[in-house]
């Protein structure tokens, strides 16, 4: 009996995974072959989806990418034994790509099947929470604040004091919010937990709920998820039937239920006074803040809202201490992060690697440079309201505070890159248009902003007093940075004065006019 | 008719209007404006509440889409890798704009940002599908293969 795996991660799935599997197992039974299916998640290394591997004596070999027609020849090949084929990259985990990470949160990922829960146990699953029920919920607070994790979701805010805050709060009922509404384009490292190792996000927002007593959760998933969608569902079911969800968790005597949420398709749903809104069933309009979602958030009561990284990266700060978390990373961002690599890249996947490496190692020597075969001009990093960062800043150190020293964001490590065809002119034009399509209303920066953001583009485009315009585009951004209730206009004009200030000839202006 | 039955089960949930209209496009494909007055009632919302949620969020159509839904990433990742031409591609080869439905009802074509694919760009979704890497010749051979399921 040989084990061979193939990937259920939708991103597998959309260049044929299903197929491939279909195909090996017909081949298999047609040659009298002995094999185990195994759907695990994806190694994140997306460019050779549809990536299978089969398990030998000397560990799991690799071959992809593998279409359907390839089957045959594999088998051929007597790839069940980890023989060489054209499609051959030997054993996995020796595959630089992946074998240059440092996969604390992902270190699962692709390895297990996701739907497993004694696969997740014999990965060190639920060690976190184990050390969780024996402590006094301070102590686990600490342990969170020690590890130095802010939240992934883009704004960096320290985790541990989110939850020092929750936890003081005086309520019967609290809740612990994911945010799953992972809408930012180069984007996909939430998914990939959610799809391909569920239980790591239900641990991690178990371990919230124990710390701070509360014993409601919510999943706030994107609608244009629905792989992500049933597999945490049936994930929540599995949990439930062992005892690590419901109440009486592995005979503590803690209750923690959860369940998933759908969003409708609305970016500022992601913002998470507008994603509290949301699941209340209203409208998602953003709230002012003060209050704070700590002290009045669901339902006006003390509310945990973290992002999907950030809680799933707690299992592992829980089973293995903070200072263990801690130990990666540079400066005041600690840890690893997901990046991302997304758009015009050669080698387009997942690559968790700690806070301090630079654009250009995650671009160049992961990302394989573009896939077009042309120069890279420009990459946008941290989403649509993060930079596009030039070629001349590839070397600064990707954490938090190096970013914001070049007015750029590393955000949820999102990594979009773009060819030399690229007209930067219009990519400004698209953040202006995006954030009047995505805009929720309530405040005029963002409403009327970007609207006016858009025409003003254009005339300097269609070169109408384009001098003029120029200067009314920056007082515009200049309204929306310091005028906008959240961080959809008030970061909207990041990518336009980014896109203006280094592609400066996109507009039909020099460099040095620019200056001047 | 009577809307109610197919979300009855749903309207003591805290926060139910949500997964109301969910539940109700799932069952018919849309959320009929007639639905709107029940819904208000059962959760005790005035009317211009409902239709406000119900016309707030993208997702959610007041009219029968097309048999095949095709939805096509227009965001930064996948404009990198040509997204834009595929629309105009697929605008022209299925007779219909984006946010719009075919003549003969056939297919609707809409906008989305951001599938999640964003290494296997560009990306879409044909009938709640995902679909990587596709060019125009993929684009019409998974157009052709979703209409032969849905005919």
């Amino acid at each position: 009996m040989t084990r061979v795996y193939v990937p259920r991660d939708s991103a597998a799935l959309s260049v044929g995974a299903d197929h491939v599997a279909a195909a090996i197992t017909r081949e298999a039974a047609q040659r009298g072959a002995s094999i185990e299916l195994v759907r695990n998640g994806s190694r994140g290394m997306l460019w050779l989806e549809t990536l299978i591997e089969v398990e030998t004596p000397h560990g799991r070999v690799a071959y992809g990418p593998v279409n359907p027609e390839d089957v045959a020849s594999l088998f051929d090949a007597d790839f069940l034994s980890g023989a060489t084929h054209a499609l051959s990259h030997g054993l996995t985990e020796e595959i630089p790509y992946l074998a240059k990470q440092e996969r604390l949160t992902f270190a699962r990922v692709g390895i297990t099947d996701p739907l497993s829960l004694s696969d997740y146990l014999a990965h060190d699953g639920y060690k976190g929470l184990k050390n969780t029920l024996a402590m006094a919920p301070a102590d686990v607070v600490q342990q969170v604040t020690d590890s130095g994790l802010r939240g992934r979701g883009g704004a960096a805010f320290p985790t541990g004091i989110k939850w020092k805050t929750v936890l003081g709060a005086q309520s019967d009922q609290k809740y612990i919010v994911c945010n799953a509404d992972e809408g930012d384009s180069g984007t996909f490292a939430d998914r990939m937990i959610m799809e391909d190792d569920p239980f790591v996000l239900i641990e991690g927002m178990t371990i919230a709920g124990v710390a701070v007593g509360a014993t409601q959760g919510y999943i706030y998933l994107r609608s244009e998820y629905p792989y992500a969608f049933d597999v945490l569902n049936q994930a929540i079911a599995i949990a439930e039937q062992a005892q690590y969800l419901g109440e009486n968790i592995q005979g503590s005597g803690k209750t923690f239920h959860l369940e998933v949420r759908l969003g409708a398709g609305a970016y500022i749903c992601g913002e998470e006074t507008a994603l509290l809104e949301s699941l209340e069933g209203k409208r998602g309009i953003v709230r002012f803040k003060p209050p704070i979602p700590a002290l009045k958030g669901l339902f006006g009561l003390p509310t945990i809202v973290n992002n999907t990284i950030s809680f799933a990266s707690v299992p592992i700060i829980m089973d293995k201490g903070g200072a263990f978390y801690k130990n990666f990373g540079m400066g005041r961002s600690r840890g690893t992060l997901p990046f991302q690599l997304a758009g015009n890249l050669k080698q387009g996947g997942l690559v968790e690697k700690a806070f301090g490496l630079t654009l250009r190692e995650l671009v160049e020597d992961f990302g394989g440079g573009s896939a077009s075969g042309r120069p890279i001009r420009a990459v946008q990093v941290g989403g649509p309201l993060g930079a596009y960062v030039p070629p001349e800043q590839f070397d600064t150190p990707l954490d938090y505070e190096s970013y914001v020293g070049i007015s750029a964001m590393v955000g949820h490590g999102g990594i979009v890159a773009f060819d030399d065809t690229v007209d930067m002119a219009k990519m400004a034009r698209y953040a202006m248009e995006f954030c009047a399509i995505e805009s929720c209303g309530k405040c005029t920066p963002c409403r009327v902003g970007s609207t006016r953001g858009v025409e003003v583009v254009d005339k300097i485009i269609a070169d109408d007093n384009r001098a003029a315009n120029i200067e009314l585009l920056r007082s515009l951004c200049d309204t929306m940075l310091n005028g906008s209730l959240c961080a959809m206009g008030g970061m909207a004009p990041f990518p336009v004065l980014s896109a203006l200030n280094h592609f400066p000839e996109d507009f039909g202006i020099q460099k040095k006019e620019l200056a001047a | 008719m009577s809307y109610t039955e197919l979300y009855r089960d749903l309207v003591d949930l805290p926060g139910a209007l949500l997964p109301i209209f969910h539940r109700i496009q799932e069952r018919l494909g849309y959320v009929p404006e007639a639905a709107l007055p029940e819904i208000a009632h059962q959760l005790n919302l005035s009317r211009a509440e409902v239709h406000g949620v119900m016309t707030f969020y993208h997702d959610f159509r007041s009219a029968p889409p097309g048999k095949t839904i095709v939805k096509i990433c227009r965001a930064e990742a996948c404009q990198a890798m040509g997204a834009d031409a595929l629309v105009e591609h697929a605008e022209q080869c299925l007779g219909t704009k984006m946010h719009s439905t075919s003549e003969d009802g056939s297919v609707t074509l809409e906008p989305t940002y951001c599938l999640g694919n964003c290494a296997l760009s560009p990306a879409v979704m044909i009938n709640g599908d995902l679909k990587g890497r596709v060019t125009h010749a993929r684009f019409d051979a998974l157009i052709s293969e979703a209409k032969g399921v849905n005919p």
